[in-house]
């Protein structure tokens, strides 16, 4: 997928003027939050569940080799066939050379997050084969000629009338703004689809190691389509997606579903194991798996490590301000929200996406809601800090910390600059007591008016008190700005 | 060196240790249950229709022709179906219904199903595939029907895959856990039953 995240503040900037996104963002963003509270509150103990998940999730990590060698060699063992792709490019020129081989003409395709990370589509169209994205929201994409936005809901963005327009012009059906209608036109145009297809493409929301299995988590049945009618099979998924036994894909199953989309569980769970038995009427001949590694191994034992225990529920995103207000296009690649503010920089280098982890208040719904207790504001911490060792900050930005540290270790020009500083801000608020401009920092009040200071400083209301408190009861402080109080307790 | 060389390399060299051979787990308890099941079958059911499945219960196995006659009959839905072959013996006929053991093409609009076994915690089905058990009885008509001994529900998923590898030995190519009708979200977060699988889930409970 084209990467844009470098450009991620003009991206936001475009997303926050564009009316219709933004009427789109607040009538549809909310949803998923107000699901998994509902969710939530039929379930006795989802503290507990969370700490499940989160420690399969991170015992895996620390044997990540060993869980996939296992799961190799049980997938060999049923007639998958596995491969490995250190690259998305790589794992491209693979599935080609599968479907090469295999004389695949059309391909059908359920959600793969990492094909999207790879940028299979244009491969395979390149390649003369024809490419069907049949989830809903993947198909309304692909008819847009755009990327997903969100990674449970990829057209969150879109509303229906956007919706219409595209089936009148791609279908040249009548027009239709019935939701359910919409749905059933799809319907009725994918099934062909399905029925013709040599090869179907899935993503692998897990790996079972001791099964050698595949597992996809879906709702609307097109991922078992894809999985089961076409003779070929590819699921193309990342390394760090194994999970040991099927117990603990139990365990996962019991926070995903309900952390994603506010369900107990998802309508189908498929687990796919090997090839067609022998006399079956149904299933593919042929199996593969593309392990991709893409960035990932290098994250292991990094200080990002933690974020390899992501399972995709997107909770992270439906809870962010800072996405639910510029959506998932401004972040620019596959993974947008607070995960993507992570995972972009960590994959594809940190000078692709500078801005990415400054994206959050640092708020920390994400690790409030996040299944497997990613410490995601504490990850995007880490980066912002590498971005200034490594001197990828600008210039402006690297010296106004710099002068501030300067004038924090000087205390008594932190105060007299904060006095008269606050004085000054006050002045240029004028009546109304809000600045619409501040000089050097445009970006910030475009969007929205700063409050101007009120009232003393900090600094002069504790000296204030402090003289007050004195002449009542002496009070234990410990810093050397209070000599004065020290000296009393002496 | 192949990439996938490259990538175990990079993996081991990164977690500052060779490739074990064999791995200790942590001792764990037994997973907690996202909602106690206190009866299994009035919890299958009350869960199975919170998520828009209907279900049906009848004494014995030769009265799931009659049940579906009459859930076909109240839907007015019409009255020829493919069924597993394992169904093939009961009487279709005589409850004025048609019933092909065959796997369905795309016209078929009702397949009917045995299931493997019912789980109580989440109101779910699961089916797998094989010889006999076409996988797209319960994905390709309009309507799936899955007929279900009382006796094979369980209460948690764990239980359910403890059972398979007891009765089948190993896993089959498709493990479908199924619950409900498919369903899509995927327009103005509007939920709209019936995506590309059955629009109707419907259960029929045996014993």
């Amino acid at each position: 997928m084209k990467v844009s995240s470098g450009e991620f503040k003009g991206n936001a900037r475009k997303q926050l003027a564009d009316a219709a996104l933004q009427s789109n963002l607040r009538r549809f963003g909310g949803g998923f939050a107000d699901r998994r509270r509902d969710a939530l509150v039929k379930v006795d103990d989802f503290e507990s569940l969370r700490d499940r998940a989160a420690s399969i999730r991170a015992e895996v990590l620390e044997n990540l080799d060993y869980w996939l060698l296992k799961f190799e060699a049980e997938a060999q063992r049923r007639g998958t066939q596995v491969h490995w792709a250190e690259t998305g490019a790589e794992a491209n020129q693979i599935l080609l050379n599968i479907a090469r081989q295999a004389g695949v003409q059309r391909v059908v395709k359920s959600k793969s997050m990492v094909s999207e990370e790879s940028g299979l589509n244009d491969v395979l169209t390149e390649a003369g084969m024809t490419v069907t994205e049949t989830d809903l929201g993947e198909y309304i994409l692909q008819l847009a000629g755009e990327p997903p936005s969100h990674i449970i809901a990829p057209a969150i963005h879109k509303s229906r009338d956007e919706v219409s327009d595209l089936f009148v012009k791609h279908h040249g059906t009548p027009r239709t703004d019935d939701i359910p209608a919409l749905c059933e036109e799809a319907r009725g145009q994918l099934r062909p689809h399905f029925l013709a297809a040599d090869m179907g493409v899935s993503g692998g929301n897990f790996l079972i190691a001791e099964t050698g299995s595949v597992t996809i988590v879906t709702n609307e049945g097109n991922g078992r389509m894809v999985t089961t009618l076409p003779r070929v099979h590819v699921a193309m998924t990342g390394i760090e997606k194994v999970l040991p036994t099927l117990e603990d894909l139990s365990a996962i199953l019991r926070v995903l579903p309900r952390s994603a989309t506010g369900q107990d569980i998802t309508n189908y769970v498929s687990i796919l194991t090997g090839i067609r038995d022998d006399g079956a009427m149904d299933g593919p001949q042929e199996n593969h798996v593309i392990l991709v590694d893409n960035g990932r191994s290098q994250l292991l034992g990094s200080d990002l490590h933690d974020a390899l225990r992501c399972i995709r529920c997107g909770a992270c995103m439906n809870h962010c301000p800072v996405y639910q207000n510029i959506g998932g296009h401004a972040y620019g690649w596959v993974y947008p929200g607070p995960i993507g503010a992570i995972l972009t920089p960590a994959y594809l280098g940190l000078d692709k996406a500078l801005d990415l982890p400054q994206a959050s208040t640092l708020c920390a719904a994400c690790e409030v809601v996040c299944p497997v207790r990613i410490p995601l504001p504490e990850l995007m911490r880490v980066l912002r800090e590498q971005e200034l060792t490594q001197g990828l900050r600008p210039w402006h930005e690297r010296l106004s910390i710099r002068l501030w540290r300067w004038l924090a270790l000087h205390p008594r020009l932190y105060a007299f600059a904060a006095r008269w500083g606050t004085r000054a801000l006050r002045w240029l608020a004028g009546k109304d007591r809000l600045l619409h401009r501040l000089p050097g920092l445009d970006g910030w009040t475009e969007g929205r008016d700063m409050p101007a200071p009120q009232g003393e400083t900090f600094r002069d209301q504790w000296r204030r008190k402090q003289s007050a408190d004195r002449k009542i009861i002496p009070i234990r402080v410990g810093s050397s700005q209070s000599k004065k109080t020290a000296g009393l307790e002496k | 060196m192949s990439a996938r060389d490259r990538i175990l390399e990079r993996v081991h060299s990164r977690l500052k240790r060779p490739t074990p051979v064999s791995v200790t787990r942590p001792e764990r308890t037994q997973a907690p249950m996202a909602r106690p099941v206190t009866n299994v079958l009035q919890d299958f059911i009350a869960r199975a229709e919170s998520l828009q499945s209907t279900t049906d219960h009848v004494a014995d196995l030769n009265a799931v022709p009659a049940a579906v006659a009459q859930y076909l009959q109240a839907r007015g839905l019409p009255r020829k179906s493919v069924i597993w072959p394992s169904l093939k013996a009961l009487d279709w006929f005589s409850c004025g219904l048609t019933a092909e053991a065959r796997p369905p093409v795309s016209e078929d609009r009702l397949g009917i199903t045995e299931t493997f076994c019912g789980i109580a915690e989440t109101g779910t089905l699961l089916l797998h595939s094989g010889v006999d058990h076409f996988s797209t009885t319960s994905l390709l008509p309009e309507t799936h029907i899955a007929v279900l001994p009382v006796d094979r529900i369980v209460e948690r998923m764990e239980q359910a895959f403890a059972l398979m590898q007891s009765e089948l030995g190993q896993l089959p190519r498709a493990t479908n856990f199924i619950s409900g009708p498919s369903r899509t979200a995927d327009i103005e977060q509007t939920i709209v039953i019936g995506a590309h699988g059955p629009r109707r889930v419907h259960i029929i409970l045996v014993g």
